[in-house]
């Protein structure tokens, strides 16, 4: 099994050396940074597999993160990991480019899992998450304006609310009875629709949950 | 705010000067304000109005003028506030020309309606609340230097309106010319109005909003202080207690972000609400954490509340018996119906060894939902955990 090289960017101390101490064999720690500059900085440098991101950080946050440097022919890939469960921050963050989203309450195994599957190219959906994107495809009476894009299949949609259940990926591909690789396919074409969707809705539905 | 201005009111009456800071002219009106415990803008007003009868306010000033020494200050003395004297001026125009219209300046029987007008309605004004009509003012003079323009075109249509009147007059034949132009004056006052009265507006708008902050800030100071420091504080006390200290970070952490994160709700009123409610509760009394996801929300009717009794029985059944490490409760509001799963991956068990006297299951989940309209299912299985689901058409 190959090692993952991955950044943290996280702005509290604590929780990067609690990260490193907690992640599996499997993954190998190549630096970390605490703010927008340096983390652009060391994902030039040190070219990770996964850049660990957290969501709130001075300077802008994860999101100003992805605007710099994600672009034509960027290899990284990104794992957003948030205390924050504000629909706003979580749908941002994954619109920005990110390709999973975690809190940071999740346990040391299932955060190296996730990290894995991240740096294999699939999309990691928390149970949160996958709640979210059933509400916002949900909340629309509009008939979507590109049904490719705009609107979830029956089996992505089945997936997400096993995701949302609390069900692993194992779990769900014996629930349905397919493949592993096919369920991850499903989240990865959920989290396609997700950031390619020019649907207003989703703006505004995470703009709605904002706190009031 | 009327007691602290008048606490700040010395005892004695001062010497009369003309300050220098805020004045307009010489700080004549200024100076006299402040000995009369009056608004300045009530003096300049009365100034202003007195000047259009017969010279009376100018006669009156200069002569305080030169009566009433500078007020001392060290270093360069600040500049006039431009924008309020051309507000003066301008209604010293518009005045003007209402007399000379009226034929009232020439010291006829006119002249009185417009000085007894005057100062009822400087009384009115000396009514309002002091500090509210202080911010008032504040805010119409900032307005009026701000919008230049709208000033200048006023005076303008003012004058134009004097002239006009005045060229026209002459000649009775022409009255329909003069009520055009008397038109043009009174929209060159409502013009130099405007940004008086949008004032007014956005002033309570801000006092209001201002308000709100405050009311907010409070209420920010009064939750962190009843929940996160008390929290803390017992965290501190429980020091030695691992599992306590775990329970009381994680209650007062989904508080807090409940607090933050979620939109206002009612916990009566919505079924999402409530079951967050009911899983916090059982969380907290049981020590195991429960994770709830909800998709779409509704009205609480009486068969949605069986089920969420029925949900409540079977996160307390996961809690008591699984030993799983971590609950997920998923709830999912569809056009038609409503559906919670409550799942755990503990150790599981065989449905058909329940007793037949285990009110949990078979009454309290089960039965329930039956007598509501609803169905349940449990799917469990020796060490794969165990999973309730429960369905509630909406409109029962």
């Amino acid at each position: 099994m190959k090692t993952v090289r991955v950044l943290i960017v996280d702005d509290h101390r604590l929780f990067r050396s609690g990260v490193r101490a907690e992640l599996g064999p499997s993954i190998q720690v190549i630096g970390e940074a605490d703010d927008v500059d340096s983390a652009v900085a060391a994902i030039a440098d040190l070219e990770p597999d996964v850049v660990l991101l957290d969501v709130h950080m001075p300077g802008g946050g994860g999101q100003e993160v992805l605007k710099r440097v994600l672009g034509p022919g960027s290899q990284v890939r990104f794992l957003a990991l948030s205390v924050s469960d504000a629909a706003e921050d979580v749908i941002g963050v994954i619109r920005g480019g990110a390709r999973g989203y975690v809190t940071k309450t999740i346990s040391g195994a299932e955060l190296t899992d996730a990290i894995t599957r991240v740096s294999d190219g699939d999309a990691v959906f928390s149970p949160r998450l996958a709640g979210f994107v059933l509400d916002a495809f949900a909340s629309t009476e509009a008939p979507p304006i590109d049904p490719e894009l705009d609107s979830l299949t029956q089996r992505e949609r089945e997936v997400l609310r096993l995701i949302a259940r609390g069900y692993a990926y194992k779990e769900i591909a014996k629930e349905l009875f397919i493949s592993v690789k096919t369920v991850e396919t499903h989240v990865s074409s959920v989290l396609r629709k997700l950031q390619l969707s020019n649907r207003h809705e989703l703006s505004r539905w995470a703009t709605a949950r904002r706190l009031v | 705010m009327r007691e602290t201005e008048v606490s700040k009111a010395p005892e004695a009456y001062p010497r009369l000067v003309r300050p220098v800071k805020g004045r307009v002219v010489a700080g004549v009106a200024q100076g006299a304000a402040a000995q009369l415990r009056l608004d300045p803008v009530v003096l300049r007003l009365a100034f202003v109005l007195l000047t259009v009868v017969d010279g009376l306010g100018f006669v009156a000033y200069a002569a305080l003028w030169m009566f009433t020494p500078k007020e001392q200050v060290k270093g360069r003395d600040p500049g006039r506030d431009w924008g309020q004297l051309a507000a003066y001026g301008v209604l010293w125009l518009a005045l003007a020309a209402f007399g000379w219209m009226t034929g009232a300046s020439s010291g006829g029987f006119g002249t009185w309606p417009i000085a007894v007008g005057g100062i009822g309605a400087l009384i009115l004004w000396q009514q309002a609340d002091p500090g509210r009509r202080q911010r008032w003012m504040t805010g119409a003079v900032k307005q009026v230097s701000t919008t230049w323009v709208r000033t200048i075109i006023g005076a303008l249509l003012v004058a134009v309106g004097a002239v006009g009147f005045l060229a026209a007059s002459g000649e009775l034949a022409k009255a329909r010319t003069g009520l055009v132009f008397t038109a043009v004056v009174v929209g060159g006052i409502l013009m130099i109005a405007a940004p008086y009265l949008a004032s007014l507006v956005k002033e309570l708008q801000r006092e209001r909003t201002e308000r709100i902050r405050q009311e907010e800030r409070a209420e920010v100071a009064a939750h962190v202080h009843d929940s996160v420091l008390h929290t803390l504080t017992l965290i501190q006390r429980n020091a030695n207690d691992p599992r306590e200290v775990t329970r009381l970070a994680r209650s007062q952490e989904r508080e807090l972000r409940n607090w933050l994160y979620q939109p206002k709700q009612d916990a009566d009123a919505t079924l999402a609400a409530a079951v967050r409610r009911a899983a916090a509760e059982e969380e907290d009394a049981h020590g195991v954490p429960i994770e709830v996801v909800c998709v779409g929300d509704c009205e609480l009717t009486d068969g949605l509340v069986a089920l969420l009794h029925a949900a409540r029985q079977a996160m307390v059944n996961a809690a008591k018996y699984s030993e799983s490490p971590v609950i997920s409760v998923y709830a999912e509001v569809e056009a038609d119906e409503v559906t919670v799963f409550v799942r755990d991956r503990g150790k599981g068990f065989v449905l058909d060894d329940v007793p037949e006297d285990r009110m949990g299951i078979r009454q309290s989940i089960i039965g329930r939902m039956e007598r509501h309209g609803g169905s349940a299912r449990v799917r469990t299985e020796p060490g794969d955990g165990t999973e309730v689901m429960l369905t509630m058409k909406r409109n029962t």
